[in-house]
């Protein structure tokens, strides 16, 4: 049993296999047609936050202004420096291109959650779900394609023989090395109230607002998820990869015409597909908004038939990206001590600890434990594990200090 | 032929390519790729035993993590350019490497031939169903059960270890005339001591 779609299950036919195919198609088409528009709705909504117009020309509201730059990309003379290495340097683009798009294959981009249907579509008579994978590692999929996109970023800077991009593809590598860990601590929390791994399976646990694992895991979990996805994206405010004071353009400066498209595309596809995961972790997916406050009631149907959970998934989609572009917008970047110690000595000993705190509530509630007794006891604990840490990170200042730091 | 022939095959030329690739290529760098390459083989071959969960954490650990700090540490070391294999610096390296390795290959051999009745067809101690049918995070469950009962106290020790290697390395990368005031007890030392510990 490979996958835990109904359409794989058994023997396979001929229609199976066009029904995967185009599956393939819808998506990867999806996806690229989103990361254009994401690449205008940044410009846009950037030039609008500081009071400019933006791209205008090409199409109406200058929607075609990223084909056009594709288009020219595609055209520009290939450049390989002459002291990179030939054929890592034209691996690099891909080994961060392709994670972008592979991760996108695990997101429910869709389907009916309610009742026991558990995301379960017809489509041409083949019971299937609306996702293009659904294998059993699920979530740590997306953990493994991260770690894979670590290798483009760091191959690419390494191979392209010049300074500059050695120096961003050593500092990119670090970070996402370093924020991988609080990335996948505050997945665990979700996963642990989920009891699952399958992304559909992790939807199908979130129906109605308070079984949302942005509440049920108690917040926490996605404001780390949340920095640490920005951290792992390089993304501003922890841009540092490509900090052009300091670095020119970082790990991409030698990179031109369709190697650095590729690049570019990788980035923005990140952005859409990190947001998904979001979504699909914490916000309940394609699952609908459903409201019941005193006499208010409504069940989150939007009378769009199968397109209801689609509608929904990118609708919160948008919420996410439009943070992203926000965040760029506003905050100014991190040094590069601010970045570390943000890391290591806040997040991920904070995801560890609410991760363990869950794990308490979750072990007291199968032995029916008092929930205040259980509480009590966490929170002394993990009162006694921050003052241990703040006390060892004075003294640790404290010598560095004294031994005049060197950096 | 079946598909998890095909699957196999394809996998184990993926292995043994980035095998070959580790010994003879001579930049380091390109050694270390072709280490991703056989990992990655072996995570394909974890997927076609259905041990999905050892395949997605043969790729985060290994690929993700080892791999990238061997790539971190021939880049900031500056040892990323070929080796010239013209020069020995000991002289009696290379045939003592051939005498070793044809010998570890000919034990190998022999215990393949001789054991090759010994290996247990049935199921022995690992999981009998990888994937139980209706339950798809069985795989996952059955592999944190085994490990945190059975071999809890394993597990317990292996990160004691991690934690003692952790602390030595802390150790040792501090700057040696420091740990040498330490050691001696000279006047400094008051100073100083505070700071190792």
């Amino acid at each position: 049993m490979l996958a835990l779609d109904p359409l794989l299950l058994g023997d396979l036919d001929l229609g199976d296999v066009l029904v995967v195919l185009l599956k393939v198609v819808v998506v990867f088409v999806i996806g690229l047609v989103a990361t254009m528009l994401m690449v205008w709705f940044e410009r846009k909504t950037i030039s609008g936050m500081q009071n400019r117009i933006g791209p205008n020309k090409a199409g109406p509201w200058g929607l075609l202004q990223t084909l056009a730059d594709g288009t020219k990309l595609f055209f520009k003379e290939d450049l390989i420096p002459e002291r990179s290495d030939r054929f890592v340097f034209k691996l690099a683009p891909y080994l961060s291109f392709v994670p972008a798009f592979l991760v996108w294959a695990v997101i429910p981009l869709g389907g009916d959650f309610t009742g026991d249907k558990q995301g379960i579509v017809t489509w041409f008579g083949r019971e299937t779900r609306v996702q293009l994978a659904d294998p059993q590692m699920g979530v740590l999929l997306l953990l493994a394609l991260s770690s894979i996109a670590v290798y483009g970023i760091m191959l690419a800077g390494w191979a392209s023989g010049s300074k500059y991009p050695l120096l961003g593809s050593v500092r990119a590598s670090a970070q996402m090395v370093s924020y991988e860990a609080a990335l996948g601590m505050s997945i665990g929390a979700v996963l642990l109230l989920a009891g699952t791994l399958s992304t559909s399976g992790i939807v199908d646990s979130q129906d109605g607002i308070t079984n949302w694992h942005l509440v049920s895991t108690g917040v926490l979990p996605f404001v780390i998820f949340l920095i640490a996805a920005t951290a792992e994206l390089n993304r501003p405010p922890f841009d540092l990869v490509e900090a052009e004071q300091e670095l020119v353009g970082g790990f991409n400066t030698e990179y031109s015409s369709i190697r650095f498209a590729l690049f570019f595309l990788a980035e923005f596809m990140n952005t859409i597909t990190m947001s998904a995961v979001i979504v699909t972790l914490f916000f309940g997916g394609p699952q609908p908004l459903t409201i019941d406050i005193g006499g208010l009631q409504w069940d989150g149907d939007l009378y769009l038939g199968p397109l209801n959970g689609t509608i929904w998934f990118f609708l919160k989609l948008l919420v996410f990206l439009y943070v992203y572009v926000w965040f760029r917008a506003t905050l100014p970047r991190l040094r590069y001590d601010q970045l570390m110690n943000l890391g290591w000595k806040l997040l991920i000993p904070a995801s560890l600890a609410w991760f363990m705190l869950l794990a308490a509530f979750k072990l007291g509630q199968d032995q029916g434990w008092n929930r205040v007794v259980v509480g009590a006891v966490g929170l002394t604990v993990i009162g006694v594990g921050v003052a241990l840490l703040s006390a060892a990170i004075k003294v640790s200042a404290r010598n560095r200090e004294r031994e005049g730091a060197m950096f | 032929m079946t598909v998890e022939f095909v699957v196999f095959v394809c996998a184990a030329a993926m292995v043994l390519l980035g095998a070959v690739g580790v010994i003879v290529r001579n930049h380091p760098v390109h050694a270390a790729l072709s280490l991703v390459l056989t990992l990655f083989g072996v995570a394909v071959l974890f997927v076609a035993q259905e041990a999905h969960f050892l395949a997605a954490v043969q790729v985060i650990v290994y690929a993700g993590a080892i791999v990238v700090l061997f790539l971190f540490v021939i880049m900031l070391l500056g040892v990323d350019r070929s080796e010239n294999l013209q020069i020995e610096p000991i002289s009696v390296q290379r045939p003592l490497a051939a005498i070793v390795g044809a010998g570890t290959l000919a034990m190998i051999l022999l215990a393949v031939v001789q054991a090759r009745d010994a290996v247990r067809t049935d199921s022995g101690l690992g999981l009998d169903d990888a994937t139980v049918t209706g339950d798809p995070d069985s795989n996952i469950r059955q592999i944190a059960r085994d490990l945190f009962s059975n071999h809890v106290f394993a597990f317990e020790l292996v990160s004691v270890l991690l934690v003692v290697a952790v602390v030595a390395t802390v150790l040792l990368s501090r700057r040696p005339d420091k740990l040498g005031a330490v050691d001696s007890g000279t006047s400094g030392s008051s100073k100083v001591s505070g700071g190792v510990r």
